[in-house]
């Protein structure tokens, strides 16, 4: 019965999103106000329906409902708590409910949030919300529904897929999808201001706070992944360059591009039809991660569903949206007026400089990502482009805009001064060389390690540059600083920690080539160095999980004769599919890693081991938290300041210039 | 509607997934010569394992993976060069093994298009700024006497 109610509740947002499509945009251009008051109801009203169905699924795998084909493919009754609500998720047809509740969430937040949004504005907004609302519920309804039930029930499920049962990746997919259906806001926010042919620096501002959820869920989203990535896959890497995480990185990287051209256009009025080009693009590529994601074209490690039909599908609704919305844009984008004027040497130069290396950058992982497939449909010939070609690519592409990022951030809007720029950044590049010679010397080769992690060191204090000058202006009292950091408004706060969150992940980054590896057979009571400690293997057991049984090889860790701590690495066998995964032993010491995985024990009773000293490894995604907490902080300071949520106190009627 | 075709599908994606997960450069592969076996490392990483989606042998578990691990091993101590290594098995195999695909006929638009943006998108900021440049930004003789004017009589008026 529950799951009836949630079937119907999703025909019954397909039917809403129709008239929310519609009605809302019929009223915005007729002027008629009753209608356009639709589009915000209708979104909170949508979000609550798709909500009722995402529940009576939930519902269903909690509750071990094996009436549903959908639950006995993805669970199973042992299956602990926390993967029978990821299951949900971790397949095909719940994960585009999933995609759909987001899109839907976003929707209402905007219907909420929207009283200073302009009445035309947000209607129309709302509508074309609303239409990819209503392809994406047609797509499931038609190709992936999630309550299709079965007339023979079987007794037990076939349990979820091992590799997904792990708490990173039950987090992984909903926060991806925040960001990458986050973008689908600010895209319904160009296509509305292309649609009613009004756009300025005001409406820069209503879509920033979206762009920027997006943007920070993105960048959780694709670090939660790659870290994923590297305790599960078991060989310590953590970027593979594979397609679908070229999928989350393209958006981003347009996503990011986005950000820096829409503070231009709010602050200065130019860059409007970039602008508008950049939101298209980034949810464009959202889609395109979907179609590439959804329809199995890749037959990668993450495609877990595939379907040629369920293909088509989407790619037709990847070729109205993207289509239909560069048509719009080739229509109306030629009306927007050009405004504020700048020197190359500029903080909005620097900016447009930040978008060019960038879009490129997006641009080549396009292409390394979709040229094997067009190629190999074109002329039959296959080719393979793999890490090396985007590593000779695209690492090149992002050095000037590390060189860049401090300092784009002290020139002056409208006329920078160059010299003077540079000069205010000697300090910070005199300890950056100063530290890459220092970690030269402490950690030998390879020098290009040592050069990036200097560039790192750089982009670090060359982020707070900026903060120091403006707090630092009024004498050096601390009292005065104090005073005047507080006064620095959020965002200046935020955009200096989000690049400092840049350089710490490039440190990390940097210092994979300190790693150290280690491949051997071990008996127990072995011992090995590694790095600067030492591994014992105590023991290898066997242990009893929920749904699996594993192998646990106990290891002691020591650092200079003294035991530290234990690894554990084990390799999990899950019962219901017969399959074996592998689990990393993890330590974490200042910031690098200890990382040992293991095989079964050999016929000679060795055991096969790999273990790394991985240096600052966890600098990579920590920067990617900073880079998180950095646009949280900068979307506190446009809330209070565009009244997302309701002002506390009135503002005064002219904004002091930044 | 258990569609018996996909859910084989399903299990063979599974299947390869353990794959995945498994073991790649095994102790009993690797040469006792250090510098011959960090080249053997390096070689390994540029080559794609055939039947895996996107890994290279030296992260692959898969059987194939380990045979061309010891072939580049083999070669390497018979004292082939990097280059001898890669083209003995490309002609074996194709450029298909190749993560980093040669320049050729097929794969100039690969290797040209991420420099002709760069280049076409630097070109265009670049005469953008100079049209901008070609535009009066600094005041005539003639309107800075007007704003002159302009400024007095608000002086005076306020």
């Amino acid at each position: 019965m529950i799951t009836e109610i949630g079937h119907y509740a999703l025909v019954l947002a397909f039917a809403l999103s129709l008239v929310q499509g519609v009605l809302p945009l019929w009223g915005s251009r007729k002027g008629d106000v009753t209608l356009m008051a639709i589009g915000p109801s209708a979104a909170i009203m949508q979000f609550v329906l798709i909500a009722i169905a995402f529940g009576a699924l939930t519902w269903a795998y909690l509750s071990s409902d094996f009436s549903l084909l959908n639950v006995v493919q993805n669970s199973h009754s042992e299956k602990p708590l926390i993967y029978k609500i990821s299951g949900v998720w971790g397949n095909h047809e719940g994960s585009m409910l999933l995609w759909v509740l987001i899109l839907s969430f976003f929707g209402a937040l905007v219907a909420l949030g929207g009283r200073r949004t302009p009445q035309e504005l947000l209607a129309t907004t709302l509508s074309v919300q609303a239409w990819i609302s209503a392809a994406f519920l047609l797509f499931i309804l038609l190709t992936s529904n999630p309550f299709a039930r079965l007339t023979l029930p079987p007794v037990e499920g076939n349990d979820l897929n091992p590799i997904l049962q792990d708490p990173g990746l039950a987090i992984h997919p909903p926060l991806l999808y925040l960001g990458y259906v986050g973008f689908s806001m600010t895209f319904s926010f160009a296509a509305a201001a292309l649609i009613n042919g009004r756009i300025d620096a005001q409406w820069a501002r209503y879509v920033r706070p979206w762009t920027l959820i997006a943007w920070i869920f993105l960048t959780l989203g694709i670090a939660m992944g790659s870290y994923w990535a590297y305790y599960t896959l078991g060989w310590g890497g953590f970027w593979f360059w594979d397609p679908v995480e070229n999928a989350s990185l393209m958006p981003w990287l347009a996503g990011t591009a986005l950000l820096h051209s829409a503070t231009v256009m709010e602050k200065r009025d130019a860059l409007k039809v970039w602008t508008i080009f950049l939101a298209i693009l980034a949810f464009s590529l959202s889609l395109l991660g979907t179609f590439l994601v959804r329809s199995g074209v890749l037959t990668s490690v993450h495609a877990f569903a595939t379907d040629p039909q369920r293909g088509v599908f989407i790619l037709a609704i990847l070729v109205v949206f993207i289509g239909g919305s560069f048509v719009l844009f080739a229509l109306r984008g030629p009306l927007l007026k050009a405004g504020g004027i700048f020197a190359p040497v500029s903080r909005e130069g620097a900016l447009v400089l930040n978008n060019l290396l960038l879009t490129t950058s997006c641009a080549t992982v396009f292409i390394g990502t979709l040229y094997p497939l067009a190629l190999e449909a074109l002329t039959g010939e296959k080719i393979s482009v793999g890490a090396p070609f985007f590593n000779f690519t695209f690492v090149p592409l992002f050095i000037p805009i590390f060189l860049a990022m401090p300092l784009g951030q002290t020139l002056a809007w409208k006329r920078g001064d160059f010299l003077g720029s540079a000069q205010r950044l000697i300090v910070a590049c005199i300890i950056a060389i100063c530290a890459g010679l220092l970690l030269a010397a402490t950690h030998g080769e390879p020098v290009v390690s040592a050069v990036f992690a200097g560039l790192a060191v750089f982009v670090i204090i060359g982020s707070f540059v900026e903060i120091w000058t403006r707090i630092s202006g009024g004498g050096l009292e601390p009292g005065k600083i104090f005073a005047r950091a507080r006064g620095l408004p959020f965002s200046a706060w935020g955009t200096a920690l989000a690049h400092a969150g840049v350089g710490v992940t490039l440190f990390g980054l940097a210092a994979t080539g300190w790693g150290v590896e280690r491949i051997l057979a071990m008996r127990i009571g072995d011992q090995v160095s590694i790095g600067p400690y030492a591994l014992t293997l105590d023991a290898v057991a066997p242990r009893k999980g929920p749904n699996y049984d594993e192998t646990i090889a106990r290891m002691t860790i020591r650092s200079g004769g003294a035991v530290i701590g234990q690894i554990e690495p084990s390799r999990k066998f899950y019962r219901a599919r017969q399959m074996t995964t592998t689990d990393a032993g993890l330590r974490t010491y200042s910031l690098g890693q200890i990382y040992v995985v293991v095989t079964e024990q050999n016929a000679s009773g060795t055991i096969d081991v790999r273990m790394y000293w991985k240096p600052y490894v966890a600098m990579i995604w920590l920067g990617a938290l900073i880079m998180a907490l950095g646009g949280g902080i900068s979307l506190a300071d446009r809330r209070l300041r565009i009244g997302v949520a309701r002002r506390a106190r009135p503002q005064p009627i002219v904004q002091p210039a930044e | 509607m258990y569609r018996a075709a996909s859910v084989k599908l399903f299990a063979g994606l599974l299947l390869a997934m353990v794959t995945t997960s498994a073991f790649a450069v095994e102790p009993s592969e690797l040469l006792a010569d250090q510098k011959l076996e960090t080249r053997a490392r390096a070689i390994s990483a540029g080559l794609r394992c055939l039947v895996c989606q996107n890994q290279s042998i030296d992260d692959s578990a898969a059987p194939l993976a380990k045979d061309l691990r010891v072939i580049v091993r083999e070669r390497l101590v018979a004292g082939d060069s990097d280059d001898a290594v890669r083209n003995y098995l490309v002609e074996r195999y194709g450029e298909f093994i190749l993560l980093k695909p040669p320049l050729n006929m097929g794969t100039i638009l690969l290797w040209g298009t991420p420099p002709a943006i760069l280049l076409i998108g630097a070109m265009a900021l670049l005469l953008r700024a100079r049209r901008r440049q070609a535009d009066p930004a600094e005041l005539s003789e003639e309107e800075r006497r007007k704003l002159a004017a302009i400024l007095e009589d608000s002086s005076r008026s306020g």
